[in-house]
């Protein structure tokens, strides 16, 4: 059976063009799929866990469903300060029940984009941000730039479909297109360009400020900028007024060096500034496939995008204080709860030692560092593939996946996991 | 959940579609409606010394999708003063100019509010409405797509085509459980892309060659056509420039040789009309055309209007006109977001404070008043803010008090930009609202011109929404004890919904999940049909999604109610 119109759950992108071809159960051929997409249709499968485990001595045994859950509601209810962690690989139906479990346990809930593109919404609290959808670059863009991201080997199909090689209603080819990179050494991404500007690694605010000023018509009284002659920069500030749309995007190299959320400050008012001579929007390239959604769940919800603290029985948000980097740091959580994340794999070493010393809950489709160091692991469906769910594309269109595969037996999907598992936390609380 | 029958006794009832003006009367609830005699074994409310009135209505309020969480992700600042904790029977949250979904319900309810409707969803993110819509909680809800730059209608227009046309409006209402045909700034949020403006109803829009008053005339016709029951909706050119009210009229008058045969129900509504209802030719000589509005609205029957009242202080200001807030942006020089939607639309966020002694600020709060003042037909002169944008939803007790109080009106008067006074007539208006025409204008009105037939009134077999508030008309005299008025509206003493107690005392006291209304017009499968093969290969080359998943199937909505046709 072919399934068109699948939605892929890799990357930001979302695509949502894949035609699956399912034959018994198993996926044969995948069309339109990227090198990311089709490694997770052909290994979806393997190193899955398939039985709830619960830890026993230097091992795990396996255990009843129920009484996972069963015990894991009590830990959450027993623990003083939970943190209810991940929510970007899975669905925003399971996010809302995630935001209401962090709000009965009393525990701090935050997502991947605290240690990703956080900054960038702290800039947006800042700055605001000229935004746009990705129909719009597609559309209309005659200037596109990556800067800090390499979308080659980490958004495969992002020029293909929404910039440089899309085609569109006004701005046809290839050739209507300028393509400008920024980053500290030639990418892949870097060889397509028709400029490539390479700098001095952390030096982002500087020529973003440079910029700002070739941009605002201030003479800039220096030989060098970020590693470039100031003429280059120039040349550069040029580029960007004299396009009719142009559009910025980002990646960790900006919002991950040094200067973190000031670089975003910097890069959103120096594309807002530029509207004041022609049009000029930015976009993040978010990393996880509906890491958007949990930003936008959230701040429905709680009114902030991530690292929310709901010890006082209302929403608090302070990064520097209330993000899985800061609880850890201070040592403060006595529980945690991970649902689609891998934190022991990619927080500081300091911080996942932390995290190992108190009893994790995981709910997780494949086994993982974090999952091996955990309490309780409860397998869960994947999104996108075994289960439906709301994502949201780094632009913030929503899209509704498509179940294609069935998981493997008695194993449920994160929102029937959330489910039992809020409703087990009620019971107690009750 | 308790759903129990109620005899709501002695209340001075309000109910003007049924043409009851404060008489002291019992209203009776079963099964969740209203019903004509007293029900055996059911709750009894006395309600005696109090007014009864339907549950509040709002047509226009910004509470739900894209722009409105744009709005609260840039506002941290915002929610810090104002949070919500949980209690057992609510969801915690924030407040204030941008409060989070549930917190948005709740203090809805606590006003007398039971039906809300967002004005401005960009079809491609109108899944995103619809899922804070089902975090709103309570509340009956539905919302409006955005059309009037959508690409698919301009090019229809250009090439003349009337039945693809209207076949795609009654696809695209259907395919994003939309309720209204919305109309911002037609032609010029698509100029506005390229980072151009439009600047009046006869100026082509760039690369289209569609002028904004053929988009609003055809939109008007078809959807008279479709006999659907809200009239388009429209956010006219020149958002909040100075002279912009002959636009307002210009507007309301390209649709009038089309009111012919539609029983004299207005067939246009224009928006917060606050905003668009200035005369003068600069930020200096800027003033209220409020009295030319009115006057055209009290000699033309097919137009309808509603407010966008402003109150003085701090909110957020969000439309999906986003040349309008990159103008707020420069003007105020306060953080800006924009968010330009893919062939059909875009928007915009901006932080503002409307302050007492700013000379426009102070005309803008007249031309408010003014025109709620001026129109003589409550039924065609809504009472919003356009929430958040001229203040929170949360201040209608406010503007409230000033359409019943000349005093209050007076007090204020008194305070704001001297010149801006010298030059309103505002000081000069006697006229006072009465509670029946508070009735009108925040409920029965709003529920009319939303063709809910079953609601913003008490009559039987309408729903049991209901508003009960501590306020005893034979003692109270809003005109001169205006902040009793205030405090009354400002926390219902019951708020009943479906004949459900939701709210009591102003707490809330259950949450059930209300519905949210789309409707579906009558198009036959042969139309749809053809219309899919018409639009898809253009739909693939514009959009970045496949047309199959930019459809949301009835059952994506938590609590869905198809409304059919009903004009």
């Amino acid at each position: 059976m072919l399934i068109r119109g699948v939605v892929c759950t890799v990357c930001g992108c979302c695509c949502d063009d894949l035609n699956v071809e399912v034959v018994d159960g198993r996926v044969e051929r995948v069309e339109n799929a990227c090198s990311l997409a089709l490694s997770k249709f052909k290994h979806h499968s393997s190193d899955r866990i398939l039985k709830p485990l619960m830890r026993k001595g230097n091992g795990f045994k396996e255990a009843p469903y129920h009484e996972a859950i069963r015990e894991a509601a009590r830990l959450l209810v027993d623990s003083n300060y939970p943190l209810l962690w991940g929510w970007c690989l899975t669905s925003c139906e399971a996010v809302k029940l995630g935001l209401e479990l962090a709000e009965l346990v009393g525990g701090v809930i935050d997502n991947n984009s605290s240690v990703c593109h956080g900054p960038g919404l702290i800039g947006v609290q800042d700055i605001g941000i000229s935004g746009c959808s990705l129909g719009e670059v597609k559309n209309r863009a005659d200037l596109i730039l990556y800067w800090g991201s390499n979308p080659v080997n980490a958004h495969p199909r992002h020029m293909a479909r929404y910039t440089a090689f899309a085609k569109g209603r006004f701005e046809a080819s290839r050739g209507d297109r300028k393509l400008i990179v920024v980053d500290v050494r030639r990418t892949e991404t870097a060889k397509l360009a028709d400029e490539f500007y390479q700098i001095e690694p952390n030096s982002d605010y500087e020529l973003l400020t440079a910029l700002r000023c070739a941009v605002n018509g201030e003479e800039m009284e220096l030989n060098t900028v970020a590693g470039l002659p100031v003429e280059r920069v120039e040349e550069l500030a040029d580029s960007l007024i004299s396009c009719r749309f142009g559009v910025l995007f980002y990646g960790l190299g900006l919002t991950m060096t040094y200067g973190k959320s000031r670089n975003l400050d910097a890069a959103l008012s120096l594309v807002r500034d530029l509207n004041r001579k022609t049009k000029f929007l930015i976009m993040p390239m978010r990393g996880h496939f509906n890491v958007t959604g949990s930003n936008e769940v959230f701040t429905w919800v709680t009114g902030y995008p991530f690292g929310v603290d709901f010890s006082k029985g209302y929403p608090e948000y302070n990064p520097g204080i209330t993000t899985i980097s800061d609880v850890l740091r201070r040592e403060e959580c006595d529980a945690a709860l991970i649902v689609a994340s891998d934190p022991i794999a990619h927080l500081p070493s300091s911080l996942a030692d932390t995290l190992k010393k108190i009893p994790m809950i995981t709910v997780d489709p494949h086994r993982t560092p974090t999952t091996e160091a955990s309490r309780i692991v409860i397998p869960s469906a994947i999104v996108g593939l075994e289960s439906t769910g709301t994502v949201y594309r780094m632009d913030g269109v929503p899209l509704e996946c498509k179940k294609i595969l069935n998981p493997p037996p008695g194993v449920k999907t994160d929102f029937e996991v959330m489910s039992d598992l809020l409703a087990e936390v009620k019971g107690l609380l009750r | 959940m308790k759903m129990r029958d109620l005899n709501i006794r002695n209340g001075v009832v309000y109910d003007p579609l049924n043409r009851i003006d404060g008489e002291r009367m019992d209203i009776y609830v079963r099964g969740g409606r209203i019903v004509e005699t007293p029900v055996k074994d059911a709750e009894e409310i006395n309600a005696s010394h109090m007014v009864v009135m339907p549950g509040g209505v709002d047509i226009h309020s910004h509470i739900a999708g894209t722009k409105v969480n744009v709005g609260r992700l840039m506002r941290p600042e915002d929610h810090f003063k104002d949070v919500l904790p949980r209690t057992g029977i609510r969801r915690a949250g924030v407040g204030h100019s941008v409060p989070t979904t549930y917190v948005t319900g709740y203090r809805y309810v606590e006003m007398g509010y039971t039906t809300v409707f967002e004005p401005a969803s960009p079809p491609l993110k109108t899944r995103h409405t619809h899922e804070e819509l089902d975090e709103t909680p309570i509340v009956d809800k539905g919302c409006f797509p955005l059309m009037g730059n959508n690409w698919f209608i301009m090019d229809y227009i250009r090439e003349n085509k009337y039945e693809e046309c209207r076949d795609y409006v009654a696809w695209l209402l259907e395919a994003v459980k939309g309720y209204a045909v919305k109309i911002v700034n037609p032609g010029g949020v698509e100029a506005w892309a390229w980072g151009k403006y439009i600047t009046h109803l006869d100026e082509p829009v760039p690369r289209f060659e569609v002028t904004p008053r053929e988009i609003i005339r055809w939109l008007c016709r078809i959807n008279l056509e479709l006999k659907n029951p809200h009239p388009i909706h429209v956010h006219t050119n020149n958002m909040a420039k100075p002279g912009n009210y002959e636009t307002t009229i210009e507007t309301m008058d390209s649709v009038k040789d089309m009111a012919s045969n539609t029983d004299g129900k207005p067939i246009i509504h224009v928006t917060h009309v606050q905003f668009t209802g200035r005369s003068g030719t600069s930020w200096v000589n800027v003033g209220s055309g409020a009295p030319e509005i009115a006057d055209y609205l009290n000699k033309n029957r097919h137009a309808e209007i509603d407010v966008g009242q402003i109150v003085f202080g701090d909110t957020t200001t969000m439309t999906a006109d986003g040349s309008f807030q990159f103008l707020l942006h420069l003007l105020s020089g306060n953080k800006w977001a924009n968010s330009d939607v893919e062939v059909e639309t875009g928007a915009g966020v901006v932080p503002f404070r409307y302050r007492r002694g700013n000379y426009v600020n102070a005309v803008q709060w007249g031309i408010g008043l003014e025109l709620a003042l001026l129109v003589k037909d409550p039924w065609r002169v809504h009472m919003t803010t356009d929430h958040p944008n001229g203040g929170p939803f949360t201040e209608y007790p406010k503007v409230i008090s000033w359409l019943m109080s000349k005093k209050s009106r007076k007090r204020l008067l008194g305070k704001i930009n001297s010149t801006a006074r010298r030059r309103l007539t505002l000081g000069d208006i006697d006229r006072e609202y009465s509670l029946y025409e508070v009735a009108m204008v925040t409920r029965a009105a709003q529920a009319r011109s939303l063709g809910l037939t079953w609601k913003g009134h008490l009559g039987p077999g309408a729903d049991a929404d209901i508003a009960i508030y501590n306020l005893n008309p034979k003692q109270v005299d809003p005109s001169k004890d205006y902040l009793k008025v205030r405090k009354a509206f400002k926390k219902a003493a019951y708020t009943i919904k479906d004949g459900v107690i939701v709210c009591k005392d102003g707490e809330i006291v259950e949450t059930p999940l209300g519905r949210t209304y789309w409707v579906k017009p009558p198009l036959p499968e042969e139309s749809l049909e053809s219309l899919a093969s018409n639009i898809s290969g253009r739909f693939k080359e514009y959009y970045t999604v496949e047309m199959d998943n930019y459809v949301i199937d009835e059952g994506y909505l938590a609590n869905p109610q198809a409304v059919a046709p009903a004009r």
